[in-house]
């Protein structure tokens, strides 16, 4: 399958009060098209960074990033938002939407940038937002919306340009247990039916068994797969239940 | 691609209270600018009024002001025989002697008193200009009688119908009211010459004549006629010319207003700017939410310009607003010329509201700018952390 993402020897060190971090470390990673990999890590593993740095939100110290073959570090800040518009669909863990426009108008926001008429637009923001199960809520606000809500609009506008693969760092790190559930089941639906591409960072055991795949980072480094860090307080994760949408999938 | 306006639009509306405080702190600032604006367009309205064009006005040699000016009737009779004037229907050159001098009226908002002016003129003089009368009756000859200006009459409470004011030597009875339109006519109270004259003890000479040319040409060959008659201690100057340089006078209130607005315009400007820059921070997280859909930061900076311009462009329609009334108010200001005051209407046209909406668009493009920028270069990974 062709390789959606691929870091190659990633590194990126920050400084703070004049000393160096290493927040990455010649990071290898491989996304194919259709996957859903979990990345999983404790805190300050480097998982967020490797997403940031993917979504060209940040530049790496060392090592390049080839999304379907291309090496953005040419790349000018213009450049730069134009492909995040084209390619990536980025759900954040506080669901980001712009307050004072609807659900639809929020996933309207990236299709501004297509070459989409108005009402072209208006069209794909619906769809997208009937996909995640709110087309009953088109003109409601986010104060209107519960958290699972707020965090479906985000997905419906992370698909709405129909990006080559979705980036989600830590989606239900602010929903309850039972809309995590509906939103990771929703990403599980996009990849299984839908065939997305999905990169999600979670520190939830729970969350990343809907994945396919699972890796861990560790003090910035990418372990071979499979191998979870010795210092790992959380339960690893199982392989995919038959009651989990991944495993589902595998078993069609 | 730009961010939607109607983002903008929202967050003003949302933060009603800042964006009402921000928009009235320049509101007033444009208020003011019109309002000096208006003040000086209904100045020169009343001046530009006043002017016949083709009326020449003599006054003795190096006089500029009628006040200070003395034209003998040796002269006036020499001007009247000029050719190139013109005649009314009964043959009559028009040509008018006219004495001017000054009154002192109480009103009600200077109790000590204002100067008015007091024309001395006989019926050419009338004649001459575009007035009528509103109520009651002309002077009449060699009778303490007047007829006075419509702004005379709504400002000064002495000065009413069958009222008598006194100057001169004695008391003079008001007969009539005239209006002269948007002229100086309103605020002047006119008698008859010789009674005028008699009453300041000048009854061999006038402050001076004023002649009407029989067409533009005409005009020129008297003027030059006037100018090079030796026999003559004139200079003269054409009526337009005259009222002209008395528009002068508002360029200091003119000067005024601009200066205060454009302080006031300096604190507004900051404040538009800090409460921008306020806006930026706040909205840290939505300028890297934006970013990171792909807007560019120009879109960024042209999304918050906006609504900086927005903002002001809503404070310049509240300022206009402001100074609309403005329209229907009658002052009245000291003319350093005739040592007297002149009433006029503010004029808020249609061009100094204009001026008001761009002053303060510029006004929110100079408070905007610097906030805009900085929203526009945040760095997305800085943005996101703002909350």
């Amino acid at each position: 399958m062709e390789i959606v993402i691929e870091t190659k020897n990633l590194s990126k060190d920050y400084m703070r009060d004049d000393n160096s971090v290493t927040a990455l470390k010649n990071v290898s990673l491989e996304v194919r098209c259709g996957e859903f990999i979990a990345l999983m890590g404790p805190s300050g593993s480097g998982k967020s960074t490797l997403l940031h740095l993917i979504a060209a939100m940040d530049r790496p110290s060392e090592g390049e990033v080839l999304v379907l073959g291309q090496d953005l570090r040419g790349f000018r800040k213009r450049q730069l938002a134009r492909w995040r518009n084209r390619r990536i669909g980025f759900i954040f863990q506080a669901f980001n939407l712009i307050p004072v426009l609807t659900a639809l108008e929020n996933v309207m926001l990236p299709l501004k940038l297509t070459i989409l008429d108005a009402k072209e637009q208006v069209e794909h923001a619906r769809t997208a937002l009937e996909l995640v199960g709110l087309g009953d809520r088109f003109h409601h606000f986010p104060r209107q919306l519960s958290g699972g809500q707020e965090q479906r609009v985000a997905i419906a506008r992370a698909i709405a340009t129909d990006p080559d693969f979705i980036l989600a760092d830590e989606p239900t790190g602010n929903l309850d247990a039972v809309s995590a559930n509906d939103v990771l089941g929703l990403l599980a639906a996009l990849n299984n039916e839908h065939g997305k591409t999905i990169l999600m960072v979670t520190h939830d055991p729970h969350a990343a068994r809907f994945a396919k795949t699972t890796r861990y980072l560790d003090k910035g480094m990418l372990l071979p797969e499979g191998q979870v860090p010795q210092d790992w307080m959380a339960t690893p994760v199982p392989p995919p239940s038959a009651t989990t949408p991944a495993a589902q999938a595998q078993a069609q | 691609m730009a961010v939607p306006f109607s983002y903008n639009i929202r967050n003003l509306l949302v933060r009603k209270t800042t964006t009402l405080m921000t928009a009235s702190g320049i509101a007033l600032s444009v208020a003011i600018l019109v309002a000096s604006l208006a003040l000086v367009d209904g100045l020169r309205a009343v001046f530009d009024n006043s002017a016949n064009p083709l009326q020449l006005l003599v006054l003795r040699k190096g006089g500029n002001s009628e006040l200070g000016s003395t034209v003998s009737t040796e002269d006036f009779e020499i001007l009247r025989a000029k050719s190139g004037i013109a005649i009314d229907r009964g043959g009559q050159p028009l040509v008018s002697q006219e004495l001017v001098n000054v009154a002192n009226l109480p009103s009600s908002q200077n109790p000590k008193g204002m100067n008015v002016t007091v024309r001395g003129l006989s019926p050419v003089g009338i004649k001459m200009r575009n007035v009528r009368l509103v109520t009651g009756r002309w002077f009449q000859s060699g009778k303490r009688e007047v007829v006075i200006g419509k702004a005379v009459s709504d400002r000064y409470p002495s000065a009413r119908m069958g009222n008598h004011i006194r100057f001169g030597k004695g008391d003079w009875e008001i007969t009539g009211v005239m209006d002269g339109g948007e002229s100086v006519i309103n605020s002047e109270i006119w008698g008859d010459f010789n009674q005028v004259s008699a009453d300041y003890n000048r009854q061999d000479s006038s402050s001076s004549v004023l002649m009407r040319a029989t067409d533009p040409v005409a005009m020129d060959a008297l003027q030059h006629s006037v100018e090079a008659d030796p026999r003559l201690n004139a200079s003269t100057i054409t009526e337009s010319a005259y009222y002209q340089s008395q528009t002068a006078l508002g360029a200091p209130l003119e000067f005024l207003g601009i200066l205060v607005s454009a302080i006031m315009a300096i604190g507004s400007g900051f404040a538009t700017a800090n409460v921008m820059y306020a806006t930026v921070v706040r909205r840290g997280k939505e300028i890297g939410t934006l970013k990171t859909l792909g807007f560019s930061e120009g879109s960024i900076l042209l999304s918050f310009l906006s609504e900086s311009v927005l903002l002001a462009g809503f404070a310049g329609v509240m300022g206009c607003l402001m100074a609309l009334p403005l329209n229907w108010v009658t002052t009245g200001v000291g003319n350093m010329m005739s040592f007297s005051e002149i009433a006029f209407r503010f004029h808020v046209s249609i061009e100094a509201l204009l001026s008001g909406l761009i002053f303060a668009v510029v006004l929110g493009t100079a408070g905007g700018a610097l906030p805009a920028r900085a929203a526009a270069r945040k760095e997305i990974l800085t943005a996101l952390r703002e909350a």
